[in-house]
């Protein structure tokens, strides 16, 4: 429930209407009344376009995970004008992939481990503290934390900031005390269970999955109930489809798929159960045909040759139903993965015309080098076209599905395959895509790496990595390690690319002033022309951008983007982990890619927030 | 062809018999130690035998130290290969590391290891920073090269740093 505060400020917010019903009725009935607004209130939020009042509810800003904000006040014209407004350190020093949530008049930011939730008063015009909750997470899930001790963002709804620890707790708190309301815990750290992605709230339900590919974890996507916290559902990526939750109304569009237990029958006996699948990434929903779509980690070990078949569902995309978890269609992006190409990133959801008809699409920018335009209705791949330089796979058959791939690039058991492109962490990874309306792009952040693979037999420990596989990264064609790319999803094509001397680890953000924001790993926060990708404004931050930029109104009516720096994640350990780059493999051979990177940022986080003077 | 094999096997043995012989020698002492020390034996009886800490990197591999510390470089644990260490160098201190765990989430082997082969692991480990002796360290790998050879490493004067300056 809304704490008083809301309510009164919802009540001021002029709705008349209301007001004078309620005005003539009795006191027991303005309690029931009110409940019924709060409800009602807490829905509009949801399902108003993000930003329409300045607020920043979820990572994603919102439901179909545009990353587009209608405010204007900052404009290409005017950007060059930018320059930060304050600064808060969160203390951390590990890789901060957050996105900040402003609700009302505060801002919400969640750090690294020990995943401590800043409560930030905006009303003062900068960031006072109002609250601090400290979860206090098990130290050793910080062994267990494949890429870095990340946390990518909370979600907020109904009067709750609810965010997930290292350790695999979600936790709800009182968005306007700290106080935590519920606390549980969905995995097991000593089998390798982390969570670090941000939860979706739809309605009362806060879906979450965890993390642990690399460690033979059996991945999860579980739907909690805001309210208590209790899990209402949980589906597996492998195994039986009763633990998969497919059911009566599964219905993929490839006939190939709408065979029973896939989980199963395409794993050699048992493989399933430590056959990774994990859910870290994103999770969108469309409220219209309501349904939520999340993608599924890698299969595990990464050594493809010790579990031949398709390892249904990793590397997938699956549609289901928010309430129950009911699964309505899958599609398998990488059957078999041979490279460590998790499909976890995130879904767009459109509504675009294409070949002359208005079609409801998914777009998925994929780790596999593709971009993925889908009938979110019924899982058909519409197109499917390479963002970045592939030579792991020849295309995919549309009347199939099937991803064909190039045989030259499959891992051979002690020996060493080289020019693997895109290399293990994708053509891109987790960092979220923007889309504006205006222009019709896609703003994808991404990388260009290839790499060299040996893969190993390796045995599997409980808690200890299960990857088998030598791995050494470097940059792709050009040189360059990193690109954002415009992307036209209509005409399945570039519209232009800027390259980055480092991988563009952060997210991107798109706005009605047509700028797009993004961060990079030497410290550049940049804003660029919507619409030619022209440079028009940069600012170097304290350390490595690889957080999620938002913007939000302030309680002064101004316009600010506010974006998390402390470099890390995968791509930064070698900074945020001091590891050492005499050892090429280090961090699963991304290492190798970054040795330069200490000279150009040391770590620490902070948040920055801007405004136009 | 197999008696020039012979003869290279019984040249190679004699090497390590040599190796094997050779006093240990001790290596400069960590500063800032930490105080507790669990009462081990202060020589490990692999460390100056070539053998034994061919068995280590094996089992290095074999128990996915690898998964974690990379080739020594270092990911979801901390690098192994350089000059810091956070729970102190000295052989007695890796073995604590290794049977005990850490609490960053470093996994406590002991009772899954046998104590033979945690010495194996401790010799190979110190052998990555180049604390063991240049002529027992291992020359070569079974893998794809992503480092210099452990016998090619120059060694590292240790340098023990608070734990809690790993946050
Ligand atoms: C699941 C990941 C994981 C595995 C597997 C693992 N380690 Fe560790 N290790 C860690 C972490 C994390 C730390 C740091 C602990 C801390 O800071 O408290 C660590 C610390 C250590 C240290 C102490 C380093 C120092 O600077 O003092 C040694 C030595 C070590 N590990 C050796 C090993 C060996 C040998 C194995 C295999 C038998 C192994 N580790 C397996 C994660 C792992």
């Amino acid at each position: 429930m809304p704490g008083a505060q809301e309510i009164v400020d919802w009540w001021n917010a002029g709705r008349r209407r209301h007001r004078r019903r309620v005005a003539a009725l009795g006191v027991a009935l303005l309690v029931a009344l009110l409940t019924i607004i709060v409800a009602v209130h807490s829905d509009h939020h949801a399902l108003a376009a993000v930003g329409e009042d300045g607020q920043w509810l979820r990572a994603a800003g919102d439901y179909a995970s545009t990353r587009y904000s209608p405010l204007a006040q900052i404009t290409a014209a005017n950007v060059r004008q930018l320059r930060p407004a304050w600064s808060f350190s969160t203390g951390g020093a590990r890789g901060h992939e957050a996105a900040p949530l402003v609700v009302g008049d505060t801002m919400y930011v969640v750090t690294p481990y020990p995943n401590v939730v800043y409560a930030l008063d905006l009303r003062a015009g900068g960031g006072t503290v109002r609250w601090k909750y400290e979860p206090k997470p098990a130290a050793a899930a910080q062994g267990v934390a494949c890429c870095d001790v990340v946390n990518r963002g909370a979600a907020y709804a109904d009067g709750r900031v609810v965010f997930n620890t290292l350790d695999a707790h979600t936790i709800a708190v009182d968005a306007r005390t700290g106080r935590e309301l519920w606390n549980t815990k969905l995995g097991e750290i000593n089998r390798g269970e982390t969570m670090t992605m941000a939860p979706l709230i739809v309605r009362d339900r806060v879906l979450v999955g965890n993390s642990g590919g690399e460690l033979g974890v059996r991945g999860w996507l579980a739907g909690l109930d805001l309210a208590t916290g209790a899990v209402a559902w949980r589906a597996y990526s492998t195994g039986p489809d009763r633990d998969v939750l497919i059911g009566r109304a599964f219905r993929p569009f490839y006939a190939a798929d709408r065979v029973p237990n896939l989980g199963v029958t395409t794993w050699p006996a048992e493989a399933w159960r430590i056959g990774g699948g994990t859910m870290w990434g994103w999770i969108s929903y469309d409220p219209e045909l309501d349904l939520v779509y999340h993608g599924t980690g890698n299969p595990g070990p990464w050594n493809p040759d010790q579990r031949p078949g398709d390892n249904k569902w990793t590397s997938a995309i699956f549609a289901r139903r928010p309430a129950t978890g009911e699964a309505v269609w899958a599609y398998q992006l990488s059957p078999h993965d041979l490279h460590d190409y998790d499909g976890i990133n995130e879904q767009i959801l459109l509504d675009l015309d294409i070949k002359g008809r208005r079609r409801k699409v998914l777009v998925r920018p994929d780790r596999n080098g593709y971009v993925y335009v889908m009938d979110r209705a019924t899982g058909e791949v519409l197109s499917a076209t390479p963002f970045a330089h592939v030579n792991t796979s020849k295309g995919v058959d549309l009347a199939t599905g099937q991803l064909s791939l190039n045989d030259e690039k499959t891992p051979v058991l002690g020996k060493v395959v080289r020019d693997i492109c895109p290399a293990a962490p994708g053509a891109k990874d987790w960092q979220p895509s923007a889309w504006s309306p205006r222009t019709g792009l896609l703003y994808v952040p991404h990388q260009n790496l290839c790499m060299d693979v040996e893969s190993v037999e390796t045995g599997y420990i409980a808690g200890t990595p299960f990857v088998g596989m030598n791995v050494r990264m470097y940059s792709g064609p050009g040189g360059h390690r990193g690109e954002v790319t415009a992307w036209d999803p209509v005409n399945a094509r570039a519209a232009w690319k800027l390259k980055e001397p480092f991988p563009v680890w952060s997210g991107a953000l798109a706005t009605a002033g047509d700028v797009v924001f993004y961060g990079t790993m030497d410290r550049w926060f940049k804003a660029v022309d919507a619409k030619t990708g022209e440079l028009l404004w940069r600012f170097q931050t304290a350390s490595g951008i690889i957080g999620q930029p938002i913007t939000y109104r302030g309680p002064d009516g101004k316009q600010y983007v506010a974006v998390l720096d402390g470099v890390g994640g995968w791509a930064g350990a070698i900074v945020s982990a001091d590891l050492d780059p005499r050892d090429t493999g280090a961090a699963l051979g991304f290492v190798n890619a970054m040795r330069d990177l200490p000279a150009h940022t040391a770590k620490g986080g902070t948040l920055w927030v801007f405004a136009l003077p | 062809m197999s008696r020039v094999a012979a003869l290279a096997c019984v040249m190679l043995a004699l090497v390590a018999c040599e190796r094997e012989h050779r006093r240990f020698s001790e290596v400069a002492p960590a500063s800032g130690r930490p105080t507790h020390v669990t009462p081990q034996p202060s020589r490990n009886p692999a460390e100056g035998n070539a053998w034994a800490i061919a068995q280590g990197k094996q089992l290095y591999e074999a128990y996915n130290c690898n998964g974690c510390h990379a080739n020594g470089g270092g990911g979801m644990g901390p690098a192994l290969m350089d000059a810091t260490w956070l729970y102190g160098s000295e052989p007695q201190d890796v073995y604590t590391s290794i049977v005990e765990g850490r609490p960053n989430g470093m996994p406590a082997f002991g009772g899954r290891i046998p104590d033979v082969q945690v010495w194996q692991l401790v010799a190979y480990v110190r052998s990555m920073s180049g604390q063991t002796r240049f002529d027992v360290r291992p020359a070569r790998s079974d893998h794809m090269r992503v480092k210099e050879s452990e016998q090619a490493r120059r060694p590292e004067r240790p340098v023990t740093a608070a734990p809690s300056g790993r946050p």
